[in-house]
C-alpha cells in the first residue's frame, strides 16, 4: 500500500511531539510492508529514515522553518501582507510551496490513501485528494485552539482546520480530549473519528549515560534531600505555566525541600522569570533556556517528579519520555496521554491547590514516590507503535473500499 | 445425631472514609471523615445509600424469615464504626438490627470495634479494641459474643492461641484449599495448639456463587435459583454436615442489586432449605458445640478471604500502604498518652482496614480496576488524603506533648 504522508517536521529537526510521532508511525507502517512518502516543507539529512522516502517541498534549511512560527500564534498581519513574488517570508508562503510540490508529486504517482498531519498540511491533503481521488486521513496531533491555551487563536487557522476536518474520509484523534475538541469545537460527527492514542518506543532513549555534571547544582540539593519537580516544554500559555509555577509556591508553603525545573523557552519566559520573583520562589525555580540533546535528557534525569501543567494538550509525549528517565507523573486532566496510564496524579489545570499537595505529597512519602515510578513503567510499556500501525491499515483498507463504493 | 445446616454469617461495616484532605488543611481543621459532596467519600451519604438499598429490605426480609421459620439462624458481625454512623445517621436501622438479634436467634460475632488490622502491628491495641467492640455491643444489643472474628477474615495459629486464651468457643476463617488439602470446610476443626476453642472454615465456593457471581450474567449458571442453589448445597452435605456461608451483609442490596432478584432468592431458599428432611440452621457457637472436631488444622501463616491469593496483599501488598501504617501505629504511645477522646477515636478511626485498601495497587497488573472498590480516583489519591491525616495527627500530638512532631521515627 503507497501512503503519502503530509508531514511538517521529523526528527533531528523536529521542534515537538508531532515529528516523533509521525516517525516512529511511518517506521512501524514500514515494518509491517506500506510504501510511505513522507514530505517536509525543508530540506535536510534524515538519517535512520532510510525505510521511507523523504521529499523536501523547499530547499528552506530546517531552522528557518522553526523560526516561522509553525507553533507560535502566526500573525494575520503578516498573511494579509504579503506582496506577491516576494519569497518564502512566512509560513502561509511556505505553506503555499508545500502544496505545489505536492501537486506535481501526485501528477506522477497516485497514493492509496493520503495522511495529513494538522492544519499546516491539511490543504496539500485536500489537494491531493481533490486530484487523484485517494482517500484522505486528517490526523489531528493539536488543534488551533490547543495551540492558544483555551483562547480562541487565529481565525485562518480555524478556517483551514475546519475544512480539512470536513473534507477528510476519516479523521484520526490523539486522544480522547481531542476527539471531543473536534466534535464540540468543528461540530464533526463523532464516528467519523477515530481515537489513536501515540505510542512510545522507549529504544531510542536506551544508549544514554545520565552525565551527573550537566545539572550539577540539582544534584547537590538532590543528595541534600530536596525533591526536584520538573517541566520540559514550550513555554506558552498552552502549557499553563503559570499555574505551574503558582502551585509551586503554595508547595513551597508546606515543604521547604523542593525545587523546580523550568527546561525550555518560548514567548512567556520574561513573564515566569518575572513571576517566580513576585511569587517569593525564585531561588527554588531554575530556568535553562532551550534545551536539546544531553541537556533535555539529563533534564529528565536530575528530576524525581515531572509535572504536566497543559490546559489543552491532546496528546503528551514527554511525559512517557519522562517516565522512562525515572520520574513520577503529575498530568493535567485536560493531557491526553493521561488516558493511557493508571499510575499517575491527575489535577484540573486551574487547582494549583490540588498540584501543590501532590507535589508534597510525593516529595514527602517516599514509598509514593517509588509506587507511581514503578508502576507507570510496566503501563507505557503496554503501549506500542506496531499495534498504532496495525490500526492505520486498517482503517486505510476501510476507506479505500469506502470511497470506491 | 445432630441435623446437617446452613451457618449464615453476614459481616456489617462501614468504614469512617477520609475526604480530600489537603495539605492545606493539615494543622488548621481536623475533620478528615466529614465530606459533604457528592461523593462516595461522603460518609453519610454512602450509609444512607445503602441503608436504603440493602439494610433496610434485608433487615425486613430478616425479621420474617424468622417470624415465619422458627430453626432459621444466622450470626452477625456488626463493626463500631458501623454503629456509629447508624445512631448518627439511620437510627431506625439500628433498631432494626435490635430486634433481630432479641429473637435469641441471631448470634453477634466478636471483633476489633474499629475494623483494624491492629493484630498485626499492636496486641494491645487490638486487644482494646476487641474489648471496646465488645462493650459496644453488650450496651447496644444486651449480649456478649463467644464467637471471634478477626478483620477480613485474617487468621493464623497466633490468633487462634489467643481467642482460646480469652475463653472464646469459636473462631471463623477461610475455608482455603492448600490449608484444608482433601479435607472438606464442612466439618468444624480444632485449631492447633488450642485448649476448647473450634474453627469453622468459610465454604467459598458456596458463598461466592452468592456473593460474586449471584448477578453476572456472563456465569454459566446464571440465573442462579433456590432450586438449583439447594441441590448444590444437598450434594456439598456428602462432605460433612455443616455449610458454611460466609458473606458480606451487603452482598444483599448493594453488591448484589434487588433487580438481580436477590432478596426473593434468599426467601426461597430458605423455605426450601427447611422443608427438607433432617435439615437446619445453625448460628456459628452453636455449630461449633454441636459437632466433633474432625481434625486439628495449623495456619502459621496469615490466611484471609481476599482475592486469589487468600493473603493481605490487598492491605499490605506495596509501600504506601506499609509506609502509612507504620506510621500510623507508630503514634500508638503518644496517642494513648494524650487522653484525649477525640484524637484516640480519630487514630482509631485510621485504623479501618478500608483505608490501606484503598491504596491497592495490584490490580492496575492486571488491568482488572474494577474488581476493587474505592471512593478516590487512584491509589495514589487515596494515600494522599491519608498522609495528610497522618501528618495533622502528629500536629496535634506536637501541640499536646510538645515534642517534634513533624518526624517519624
Amino acid at each position: 500500500m503507497n501512503i503519502l504522508m503530509l508531514g511538517w517536521e521529523l526528527p533531528p529537526h523536529n521542534s515537538g511531539g508531532l515529528g516523533v510521532a509521525c516517525y516512529y508511525m511511518s517506521k512501524a507502517l514500514a515494518l509491517k510492508g506500506a510504501s510511505i512518502d513522507f514530505v517536509v516543507p525543508y530540506k535536510a539529512d534524515h538519517p535512520n529514515a532510510g525505510f521511507m522516502t523523504i521529499h523536501s517541498a523547499t530547499s528552506l534549511n530546517p531552522l528557518h522553518r522553526n523560526g516561522m512560527g509553525a507553533y507560535d500564534n502566526p500573525a494575520i498581519a503578516d498573511a494579509l501582507h504579503r506582496k506577491p513574488g516576494e519569497g518564502l517570508n512566512n509560513i502561509r508562503d511556505v505553506q503555499a510551496e508545500y502544496v505545489s510540490y505536492v501537486e506535481s508529486m501526485v501528477k506522477d504517482k497516485s497514493p492509496d490513501a493520503i495522511h495529513a498531519h494538522d492544519w499546516l498540511t491539511i490543504e496539500a491533503g485536500m489537494r491531493a485528494k481533490e486530484l487523484t481521488g485517494a482517500p484522505l486521513i486528517v490526523h489531528v496531533h493539536a488543534t488551533e485552539f490547543d495551540r492558544s491555551g483555551q483562547g480562541y487563536g487565529n481565525p485562518l487557522v480555524h478556517e483551514i482546520e475546519q475544512q480539512g476536518l470536513l473534507m477528510a474520509d476519516r479523521i484520526f484523534a490523539v486522544s480522547n480530549i481531542t476527539k471531543g475538541l473536534i466534535v464540540s469545537r468543528y461540530n464533526i460527527p463523532a464516528d467519523k473519528i477515530e481515537v489513536l492514542h501515540n505510542a512510545f518506543d522507549p529504544i531510542e532513549l536506551t544508549n544514554y549515560t545520565y552525565d551527573l555534571r550537566t545539572y550539577k547544582y540539582l544534584e547537590h540539593l538532590r543528595s541534600e534531600g530536596f525533591t526536584v519537580v520538573s517541566t520540559v516544554t514550550r513555554f506558552t500559555v498552552q502549557k499553563g505555566l503559570i499555574h505551574f509555577l503558582k502551585a509551586a509556591a503554595r508547595a513551597s508553603e508546606r515543604y521547604d525541600k523542593l525545587v523546580f525545573l523550568m527546561a525550555g523557552d518560548g514567548e512567556q519566559r520574561d513573564e515566569l522569570v518575572r513571576l517566580s520573583a513576585d511569587l517569593g520562589i525564585a531561588d527554588k525555580v531554575f530556568f535553562t533556556g532551550f534545551v536539546r540533546g544531553r541537556q533535555w535528557r539529563d533534564a529528565y534525569s536530575v528530576s524525581d517528579v515531572f509535572v504536566m501543567s497543559s490546559v489543552s494538550e491532546p496528546f503528551g509525549l514527554t511525559a512517557l519520555e519522562a517516565a522512562h528517565h525515572d520520574n513520577a507523573l503529575i498530568i493535567s486532566k485536560q493531557s491526553g496521554v493521561g488516558e493511557v496510564l493508571d499510575s499517575i496524579f491527575r489535577f484540573d489545570f486551574w487547582d494549583i491547590d490540588r498540584l501543590a499537595d501532590q507535589m508534597v505529597a510525593v516529595a514527602a512519602s517516599g514509598a509514593l514516590k517509588h509506587e507511581l515510578k514503578a508502576n507507570v513503567k510496566r503501563e507505557y510499556a503496554r503501549l506500542s507503535w506496531d499495534d498504532v500501525a496495525a490500526r492505520c491499515l486498517a482503517i486505510y483498507q476501510h476507506v479505500r473500499v469506502g470511497v470506491a463504493s | 445425631m445432630n441435623k446437617r445446616g446452613i451457618v449464615l454469617y453476614l459481616h456489617v461495616h462501614q468504614p469512617w472514609r477520609v475526604r480530600e484532605y489537603s495539605v492545606f488543611d493539615t494543622s488548621h481543621t481536623h475533620d478528615y471523615f466529614s465530606a459533604a459532596d457528592e461523593t462516595d467519600r461522603n460518609n453519610k451519604r454512602v450509609l444512607e445509600k445503602v441503608a436504603d438499598k440493602s439494610y433496610r429490605p434485608m433487615n425486613a426480609l430478616l425479621m420474617k424469615l424468622l417470624g415465619t421459620h422458627p430453626d432459621f439462624k444466622l450470626s452477625l458481625s456488626i463493626t463500631g464504626t458501623f454503629i456509629e454512623q447508624c445512631e448518627a445517621w439511620a437510627p431506625d436501622v439500628l433498631e432494626d438490627f435490635k430486634r433481630l438479634v432479641a429473637t435469641g436467634r441471631v448470634e453477634i460475632v466478636a471483633e476489633t470495634y474499629y475494623h483494624s488490622l491492629a493484630f498485626f502491628y499492636s496486641r494491645e491495641e487490638f486487644e482494646r479494641q476487641v474489648e471496646l467492640h465488645r462493650q459496644k455491643i453488650q450496651e447496644v444489643f444486651g449480649v456478649t459474643p463467644t464467637a471471634l472474628r478477626n478483620t477480613e477474615l485474617a487468621y493464623n495459629d497466633e490468633l487462634a492461641n489467643w481467642a482460646d486464651s480469652k475463653g472464646y468457643k469459636a473462631i471463623l476463617a477461610e475455608g482455603w484449599d492448600p490449608i484444608l488439602g482433601d479435607r472438606s470446610p464442612n466439618h468444624v476443626y480444632r485449631p492447633s495448639n488450642t485448649e476448647s476453642l473450634r474453627l469453622l472454615l468459610k465454604n467459598y465456593r458456596l458463598s461466592d456463587d452468592i456473593a460474586f457471581r449471584f448477578g453476572n450474567r456472563d456465569w454459566q449458571d446464571w440465573p442462579l435459583s433456590a432450586e438449583t442453589y439447594a441441590h448444590w448445597l444437598d450434594s456439598s452435605n456428602e462432605q460433612g454436615p455443616l455449610i458454611n456461608l460466609f458473606m458480606d451483609y451487603e452482598t444483599f442490596g448493594e453488591h448484589q442489586w434487588a433487580d438481580t432478584g436477590i432478596f426473593d432468592f434468599f426467601e426461597s431458599l430458605v423455605s426450601k432449605w427447611l422443608e427438607r428432611q433432617n435439615s437446619t440452621f445453625y448460628t456459628v457457637t452453636e455449630a461449633s458445640v454441636s459437632f466433633e472436631p474432625g481434625d486439628e488444622i495449623s495456619m502459621p501463616d496469615t490466611v484471609t478471604w481476599a482475592d486469589t491469593e487468600r493473603d493481605l496483599t490487598a492491605w499490605l501488598g506495596n509501600g504506601m500502604q506499609h509506609e502509612a501504617m507504620r506510621y500510623l501505629y507508630h503514634m500508638e504511645d503518644d496517642v494513648m498518652r494524650s487522653g484525649d477522646i477525640g484524637l484516640i477515636s480519630d487514630w482509631r478511626r485510621l485504623q479501618t482496614s478500608d483505608h490501606a485498601y484503598y491504596m491497592c495497587t495490584k490490580w492496575f497488573r492486571d488491568g482488572d480496576v474494577h474488581a476493587y472498590f474505592s471512593p478516590y480516583d487512584s491509589p495514589y489519591d487515596a494515600f494522599l488524603y491519608y498522609m495528610n491525616a497522618i501528618r495533622d495527627m502528629r500536629y496535634r500530638l506536637m501541640a499536646y506533648h510538645n515534642i517534634g512532631g513533624g518526624h517519624h521515627g
